[in-house]
């Protein structure tokens, strides 16, 4: 339990405050675990109650068959201790330089959404900065950033990796670029509210020192849109998460943890499923917690946090 | 006249006069004078020039017609700018001994030219101050259409311009050509992946978030366990059910269905709850003297103050649930399906068709997207962000 309070703080949360949140998230999160063992089991007795027909086996009492339901070697659902030994026994017996090691996936995974992340708030900065001094920008740019959301990138990106290969770009540009996509989107617009979120009157006093565009940017706007920054990049290391895994659908299942996800429906080994689906997981939120870990940090140093 | 609005006037003087006088139009070193109606727009942007520098004072004052008047000519430059690459095409493929005479640099800067006048267009339509609501309104539809013709234009000269192979990227006018040759396939997979997945998958996961938050929010312990829980799984690759989900419920669209569904529940969820918190102290004791009943402050008070939220949620989820139902695809489906048709297109190289697809899939977002956002307007009018 130490573990979910702990992913939960990470992940920007205050456990604290609001009269003790560890309690309630703790049997949130029990009953989850519950749930899931109950319907594992639920799920994955037909199967079972067949097998043991074929065995000749009958009388079976309700407690083996709730234990025999737990160790199938492809269950419907895996039971969470199933997960969590396929996770140990891929994580930490593993070689990382081997190809079953889920940490060599994981890293693949990763890098290429830490890359795509960087790009897209780069490029989500650029834009906002461009946005705020140009009116006509302002215009005609910003229903466009809005529109270009409502086009299911995911869904062409097998083909710009497919067409990227074509042209001899392999490797984790292309995969990259997908998530930058994804990306530059909250970027771009948290950016925009927050280069102008300064009062009026701030900017003014600006005017009456002659200060130049460049150096209000600079010495008010940018300082004033920190908060806006770090919230939108909490969103945009998700979805770069999420670019990264299905850009790696269409390479064929080749490395990371989308082609473990892959891998694992084509030949029906749902715990290998379950334990990508988890790592994924485990990863977005450690990167939302470092996010938000550095907005504090900035926001301290800043003096605008106690 | 600001910085950037000279540059622009500099940029489009210099291309138009090399595009006249000195650079050839094609690589065969045939002049502008093969082609009148470049020639007019180029004499045209050089007249816009003149005006801009002479009479500068009197532009600015009319910028709503010198806008427009820019606009048009722009356009028109890139509709015979895109005119002349199908009659080249024709002639080079007729006489064979010029086969290699493509656009040349004049051709290029007068592309160039008409750029900078677009540009330039938009730039006067975007500075028209006026208190007329209406010509406000067209304004805003304006100028982005404007943006958005040239972002085709550019696409349509460059990939038709330096003739990129149609594997890498097909020109607009190809897509349309195919979008139109192949409606029907379109309009099946349409059904299958939006009508059935999306739709079912969207009104149900949205349902039951929505009825799962307001269960809750009866119980305070719930609330405080359940948000921090909702919050982290919002911000996890959910994605990854697809496959699972295909396993367990088979090929056909319910499993889409499920994956949209998952993926809608959580935003709607955390959305709804911290709406259903959003309604003041104050408000809530006021409903309090007024001695409300629980659904009373419910339907009065707080779910109209939670709107704003839930269409918020309504908004995100109608993007995820599009993703959601198309990427599921690619883990097996009958078939029919957008996301189907995609990877297999794909395999077979016919790019332009998935290009088509994903028209499709951006015009249904869009317009989903319109949907809700103008729902959104007629339930929330009062909220100070339309006022």
């Amino acid at each position: 339990m130490l573990t979910v309070s702990a992913i939960c703080h990470s992940a920007g949360f205050q456990v604290t405050d609001n009269g003790g949140r560890v309690w309630p998230v703790t049997v949130v999160v029990l009953a989850i675990i519950a749930v899931w063992y109950l319907s594992a089991v639920l799920l994955n007795s037909p199967f079972q109650k067949d097998s043991y027909k074929r065995q000749k086996q009958t009388d079976v009492s309700l407690v083996t068959l709730a234990r025999d339901t737990m160790s199938q070697e492809r269950p419907v659902l895996p039971a969470p201790h199933q997960v969590a030994q396929e996770i140990y026994k891929t994580t930490v017996q593993k070689k990382i330089t081997s190809k079953r090691s889920l940490i060599f996936h994981s890293w693949i995974t990763l890098s290429t959404a830490l890359l795509g992340f960087v790009m897209g708030t780069v490029l989500g900065i650029v834009l906002a900065v461009s946005i705020i001094h140009n009116r006509a920008l302002d215009k005609s740019l910003m229903p466009w950033i809005i529109a270009s959301q409502t086009i299911p990138i995911l869904a062409i990106a097998p083909m710009i990796i497919v067409v990227l290969n074509a042209i001899g770009i392999q490797g984790m540009l292309p995969k990259a670029l997908i998530s930058t996509y994804l990306s530059f989107f909250p970027v771009a617009v948290g950016m925009v509210k927050g280069l102008r979120s300064p009062e009026v009157s701030h900017i003014d006093l600006m005017r009456t020192y002659n200060a130049s565009s460049w150096q209000t940017l600079w010495k008010l706007r940018l300082p004033a849109s920190m908060p806006y920054l770090f919230t939108s990049m909490k969103i945009a290391i998700a979805i770069a998460m999420v670019g990264a895994i299905v850009g790696e659908l269409p390479t064929g299942a080749v490395a990371g943890l989308g082609a473990r996800l892959l891998a694992g429906s084509y030949y029906g080994q749902t715990v290998q499923i379950w334990s990508a689906l988890i790592m994924a997981s485990v990863l977005a939120a450690s990167l939302v917690g470092l996010v938000s870990l550095a907005n504090r940090l900035v926001l301290k140093r800043m003096g605008s946090l106690p | 006249m600001s910085r950037i609005e000279k540059f622009l006037l500099l940029l489009a003087c210099v291309t138009g006069l090399l595009s006249l006088f000195v650079y050839p139009l094609n690589t065969a070193g045939e002049g502008i004078a093969s082609s009148p109606k470049l020639q007019v727009f180029c004499g045209l942007t050089l007249m816009i020039v003149a005006v801009g520098y002479a009479l500068e004072e009197t532009v600015l004052r009319y910028r709503l017609l010198a806008g427009i008047a820019i606009c048009a000519v722009s356009l028109f430059g890139a509709w015979t700018l895109i005119a002349w690459l199908g009659i080249a095409a024709d002639t080079s493929a007729l006489a064979a001994e010029s086969a290699q005479s493509g656009p040349g640099a004049g051709f290029w800067t007068a592309s160039v030219a008409a750029w900078a006048l677009g540009w330039l267009g938009v730039e006067q339509l975007a500075a028209v101050m006026s208190r007329n609501r209406l010509l406000q309104l067209v304004l805003r539809v304006v100028i982005p259409i404007v943006f958005g013709a040239w972002l085709l234009i550019i696409w349509e000269l460059v990939t038709r311009g330096l003739s990129v192979p149609q594997v890498l990227l097909p020109s607009p006018s190809a897509i349309a050509e195919r979008f139109a040759n192949s409606t029907a396939t379109l309009w099946v997979d349409f059904k299958q992946t939006f009508l059935k997945a999306v739709l079912i998958g969207y009104s149900m996961g949205c349902l039951s978030g929505f009825l799962v938050a307001l269960l809750i929010d009866k119980s305070s312990f719930l609330k405080r366990g359940l948000l921090p829980v909702g919050n982290l799984v919002s911000a996890l690759p959910i994605i990854g059910v697809a496959p699972i989900m295909v396993m367990w419920f088979g090929f056909d669209w319910h499993s889409k269905a499920a994956v949209v569904v998952i993926m809608t529940f959580f935003p709607m969820l955390v959305n709804t709850v911290a709406g259903l918190s959003a309604a003041d102290h104050m408000q809530g004791d006021l409903m309090k003297t007024y001695a409300a009943s629980y659904t009373q402050s419910l339907m009065k008070l707080r779910l109209p103050q939670a709107l704003p939220f839930i269409f918020n949620a309504l908004k995100i989820n109608s993007t995820l649930a599009l993703i959601g139902a198309i990427v599921a695809e690619f883990f097996g489906t009958p078939i029919v399906g957008m996301g189907f048709r995609i990877s297999t297109e794909v395999g077979r190289m016919n790019v332009d068709m998935v290009w088509a697809e994903i028209a499709v899939a951006a015009v249904a977002g869009s317009v989903f997207y319109g949907l809700i956002t103008l729902i959104e307007r007629m339930c929330t009018f009062w909220h100070p962000s339309f006022r």
